[in-house]
């Protein structure tokens, strides 16, 4: 059934991306379902397990700078930039997994956060990937069809729908219910019967996955990468803010936080500064900590009378 | 004399320069009702984590139904049959009481209907009408009912109740008694651990006492009342 829904929201998608609308909507479109994986993949750890990642930038980059090396010295096709992506950026998350034996709460997410400037440091002191000035990125000719750009969209449409469809699996299989008992309360879980262990290393690095798949084709959609882009801020606050905004104990939530802040944010760089995103992200988010904590998700229910 | 179900064998656990348990050794007959007692800080609950498997001893061994588990993390020694309950309640507050007892049912309990299984487990135990609600919506003594129920959820050989009753009336410990009772008439090997001396001394076979981490009494809860260390290890010279 899921399965069903995934091919024709696909199918979809191709027959949108067929459509002559304005290019620019591709362009920020793009954007907008690159923060449905981004949201997606750090709720399966942040939302499921609890586990509060401020590394996201690390994850993202990881994906888009292996694809960087992948293109410059072997100018290897789009799918194993992505698969290529995920991988690394899932041994990372595999890493990071370790780090939850010994640290908890705020703890793991300094951590996280540490993790993200040692690796931008590194990248910026690797030439061969343009060091701190960058490297410009040639796409490859011909897509196979419309303008680059309407393709990379296709492909970040259909990645957003494969991590979805992820995310609900894991969300309503015996490992959802494993991370939500252990993200209650650890210790409990784990005298439950719950492999706390293997479950959290199990979230990192689909988490880490995903993250890396995201980060893949920046590459080709921007044409230029250098670390601050790579490593922005944004994708930590966004990434923490979209899933929180939608609700994080649903696969709905990072969707609809998604799509609602990341249009938002494209209509705010269009109409009035490309400034104001951090700033809406910043209100939107406090006013949702204070009035709805259990995100959109949680203030429907509630509006139910559940 | 029945076998032994847990054998404890010189334990020490230290937490820094900290000697929590010295070279503690007990030994727990299958289907015993085993009291462990002692003055605050004497090492009862470092010990049952170091049974449970939230601890690891830092010498010793630990064995339990033959097996040695002194280096198994607690999900394994859960799904061998060691249960617990926690001295302050640990629910998963996400869940229904319903879905705090599905996690040991799908994790540990090798239930073949969880459904069934969570029912007949809050029936006996007195939560059946407040399955779906959370658990922020109990008293205190559901609270700790729902303990001893997600503990029970495990199928357990062997329960350990740590401080069951702390904080509740008579009535009440008179409640969980009754249930730890009945558990232990189905078979169930039940250490518990309690300040409740009217409580541990009605309930146990057998006690055994720890002061500043080590062993320093063990009887039958008649011997261990008359038991001049055990006196001078609660009230001073």
């Amino acid at each position: 059934m899921a399965l069903v829904v995934g091919a024709a929201v696909i199918a979809a998608g191709i027959a949108l991306a067929s459509a002559r609308v304005n290019p620019y909507v591709y362009f920020a479109g793009y954007v907008i379902l690159q923060y449905v994986v981004i949201a997606t993949a750090w709720n399966i750890l942040g939302g499921y397990a609890g586990y509060v990642n401020f590394g996201t930038p690390a994850f993202f980059a990881m994906g888009a700078y292996t694809a960087v090396l992948l293109i410059k010295s072997l100018r290897a096709p789009l799918p194993v930039l992505i698969l290529a992506g995920g991988l690394v950026a899932g041994l990372l998350g595999l890493g990071i997994g370790y780090l939850t034996l010994r640290l908890r709460g705020t703890f793991f997410s300094i951590a996280t956060l540490a993790l993200s400037v040692v690796l931008q440091t590194v990248i910026i002191n690797w030439e061969y990937v343009g060091g701190s000035r960058g490297l410009s990125v040639i796409r490859p000719g011909g897509p196979p069809f419309g303008s680059y750009v309407t393709f990379l969209f296709t492909v970040m449409f259909g990645l957003a729908v494969g991590a979805v469809l992820i995310a609900r699996f894991i969300e309503r299989s015996w490992i959802g219910r494993g991370l939500a008992a252990l993200r209650d309360n650890e210790e409990a879980a784990e005298c439950m019967g719950v492999p706390t262990l293997r479950l959290k290393l199990f979230a990192t690095t689909v988490s880490g996955f995903l993250l890396g798949v995201a980060g893949a084709p920046f590459p080709y959609y921007v044409t230029f990468v250098e670390p601050n882009s790579a490593f922005a801020l944004d994708y930590a606050v966004n990434a923490l803010a979209m899933p929180m905004i939608g609700g994080t104990t649903s696969w709905v939530g990072p969707v609809i936080g998604a799509v609602l802040l990341g249009t938002a944010q494209q209509l705010a760089t269009v109409t009035i500064s490309s400034e104001m995103n951090l700033f809406i992200v910043g209100v939107v988010l406090v006013a949702f900590v204070v009035l709805a904590p259990e995100g959109i998700i949680g203030l429907a229910r509630r509006l139910r009378g559940h | 004399m029945a076998r032994a179900l847990l054998e404890i064998e010189g334990v020490v656990k230290r937490f820094g320069g900290f000697t929590a348990l010295n070279r503690v050794s007990l030994s727990v007959r299958a289907g015993e009702r085993f009291g462990l007692i002692g003055p605050n800080g004497s090492g009862k609950t470092t010990l049952i984590n170091c049974v449970a498997g939230s601890l690891h001893a830092d010498e010793g061994r630990i064995a339990f139904d033959g097996l040695d588990i002194t280096q198994l993390p607690a999900h394994r020694r859960t799904r061998l049959g060691i249960a617990r309950s926690f001295q302050i309640p640990k629910p998963f507050t996400s869940m229904t009481v319903r879905d705090n007892l599905g996690i040991p049912l799908e994790y540990a309990g090798h239930a073949v209907d969880a459904d069934d299984a969570a029912r007949e487990i809050l029936d006996a135990i007195g939560l059946a009408t407040k399955a779906h609600l959370r658990p922020a919506g109990l008293t205190q003594i559901e609270m700790r009912k729902l303990e001893l129920a997600r503990a029970m959820a495990a199928r357990p050989k062997l329960l350990i109740s740590d401080e069951a009753m702390a904080g509740l009336s008579s009535a009440e410990v008179d409640d969980i008694l009754a249930i730890l009772f009945r558990l232990n008439a189905q078979g169930i090997t039940i250490i518990m651990i309690e300040h409740i001396m009217r409580a541990v001394m009605r309930f146990s076979e057998r006690v055994v006492v720890l002061d500043a981490g080590e062993r320093i009494a063990e009887g039958t809860p008649d011997e261990i009342v008359r038991n001049p260390a055990v006196e001078k290890a609660y009230l001073g010279e």
